[in-house]
């Protein structure tokens, strides 16, 4: 039996540990060709922590120190690695097409090729100096060209371009950060919570403009120089760096055949419509029992757990993804967040579609009330539907985090504190905390 | 105040530093490797929150840098049961 991965991201690596789990390594000597596994990457870096790309930026850690795995930790799971781009899937043959390489056969197959960023399109945008971060490739060239004293605008919504923006200035760059809309992440947050990332940004040093739509990268000698922007205003500036959503890389897959919607379309199984070929990850569409939709995410938890559900799928143990509430933990502008169920809805200026560390379910949201409280860098918010509560923001103190993940993902009946929670100026922090005791107790 | 019990978790640095470990919260962790990187005595902490074990390591000096550190809470001290009283 021949399994093949193409991806060398979380959900590859989960789903060769998941057939591993079941196909354990065979002892030296023994026969192992039962079993192989391959893994087919078209990523020169192979195995690192995309979202530790960030804190790479600020210069908070070493490159080295992204690579969860040593090469030896990933010897001993026993497979075969192929550096290269898959060009076609050839369905009837069981067979992957690979650029500059002899043919791969398999038996079953997982394709795991997360997403990528959707390009600028402006006039402009192919000058050096613009720039995204989708790989470690991308963040190495941003730190080649990001110079202290020089000017970088950032263009796009969500955590990646905050984190663009965190990152140049922690490099001692000038930056502008440009918002389509009258504010930060509109679909997610609130208002009050834009403006406590705002204001934290601008006393950092980042010069905000709202409104305000590049619509030209201009260069000189190839190199950018400058952004004009649709009021007529023009910035000067050395780097333009986006993050305006991304694109789940389903290339391959529609011209496979394989039914894709925005991502590719995959059962609760992880299982495409050939029965032989699976999907994990941010570039698969998964099927949500519990909602009856299909639904994206692009973040690293669930990633790794479709993966590992693929895994032991295409290996024969047949075994349901579950999609947990969608939860998300991330740094805004220095502020520990963390995104609980259901917490925003409607569409936002500066994203087209899905943003990287983003789940479409946050974002559906149902008739429910609003129960907030807070300081400015301690807020909380609740979303508090019939008798449950179906979403939460916390910004700041964590501790109330892990009850709430709690109380959410348990569908806890709230009824005893549901009234409470709902007068206007109530210490929701305590109450969730004291009702989180009094079960416990 | 009753509520603040479900804090009682969070126990005080100074019996961490007696009787605690450093537990991960795997959900959270996305293995950037600021805990790993920033551990003083080299211990791969990363790797125990990818297992979503606790860092159960004899030279673990629970000195809090990688609690500190991590940019998404993923760790957090709790106890250890290794010099807890014996039941008679």
């Amino acid at each position: 039996m021949r399994y093949v991965i193409i991806g060398s991201g979380v959900a590859g690596i989960a789903a060769i540990e998941a057939i591993r789990s079941i196909h354990p390594v065979p002892a030296r000597g023994t026969d192992g060709g039962e079993v192989q596994i391959v893994l087919i990457g078209d990523d020169p870096y192979g195995f690192y922590s995309r979202p530790g790309l960030a804190y790479y930026l600020t210069g908070e850690l070493h490159d080295k120190a992204l690579f969860p795995r040593t090469a030896e930790e990933l010897r001993k799971l026993d497979f075969r690695v192929i550096n290269g781009r898959v060009t076609r899937i050839l369905r009837a043959e069981h067979a992957l097409e690979v650029e500059g390489q002899p043919a791969v056969s398999y038996d079953r197959l997982l394709i795991a090729v997360g997403a990528q960023a959707l390009p600028l399109e402006i006039p402009g945008a192919d000058l050096e100096g613009v720039v995204k971060l989708d790989h470690m490739a991308d963040a190495k060239r941003i730190l080649k060209q990001a110079r202290r004293g020089r000017t970088a605008v950032v263009v796009g919504g969500g955590i990646t371009a905050l984190e663009l923006a965190e990152g140049l200035l922690s490099r001692r760059m000038k930056v502008h950060y440009l918002l389509r809309g009258d504010r930060y992440w509109s679909n997610v947050l609130d208002e009050r919570e834009s403006r406590i990332v705002e204001r934290r940004l601008q006393e950092e040093g980042v010069t905000l403009h709202h409104h305000a739509e590049a619509i030209e990268v201009i260069g000189r000698n190839g190199k950018v120089s400058g952004v004009r922007l649709l009021n007529g205003e023009t910035l000067a500036c050395d780097l333009v760096a986006y993050a305006i959503g991304i694109r789940p890389r389903t290339d391959l897959a529609k011209q496979a055949g394989l039914a894709i919607d925005r991502g590719i379309l995959v059962n609760e199984y992880l299982q495409t419509n050939d029965p032989d070929i699976f999907a994990a990850g941010d570039v698969a569409q998964a099927y949500d029992p519990l909602s009856g939709r299909s639904i994206l995410d692009s973040l690293w938890t669930p990633a790794r757990q479709q993966g590992y559900a693929a895994g032991l799928n295409m290996a024969g143990r047949k075994t349901a993804y579950i999609k947990a509430p969608p939860f998300n933990v991330t740094r805004l502008a220095g502020l520990t967040t963390t995104i609980i169920g259901t917490v925003g809805r409607g569409r936002d200026d500066d994203l087209v579609g899905i943003a990287r560390g983003d789940s479409e379910t946050w974002r559906q949201l149902p008739d429910s009330m609003v129960a907030q409280t807070g300081f400015e860098v301690n807020r909380l918010r609740l979303l508090v539907g019939e008798k449950t509560l179906l979403g939460a923001i916390v910004m700041g103190d964590q501790k109330l985090s892990l009850p709430l993940e709690n109380i959410i993902s348990g569908s806890v009946d709230i009824t005893p504190i549901r009234e409470k929670l709902l007068i206007p100026d109530a210490r929701i922090g305590d109450i969730v905390a004291e009702f989180w005791a009094s079960r416990k107790s | 105040m009753a509520f603040l019990g479900i804090f009682k978790r969070d126990v005080s640095r100074h019996t961490v530093l007696a009787s605690g470990q450093v537990v991960p919260d795997p959900a959270r962790c996305v293995q950037c490797g600021i805990c790993t990187y920033n551990c003083p005595i080299g211990i791969d902490v990363r790797d125990h929150a990818w297992r979503g074990e606790p860092v159960k390591h004899s030279q673990c000096l629970t000195c809090g840098e990688c609690v500190a550190r991590c940019p998404r809470g993923v760790l957090r001290f709790g106890q250890t049961d290794l010099f807890a009283k014996k039941e008679p």
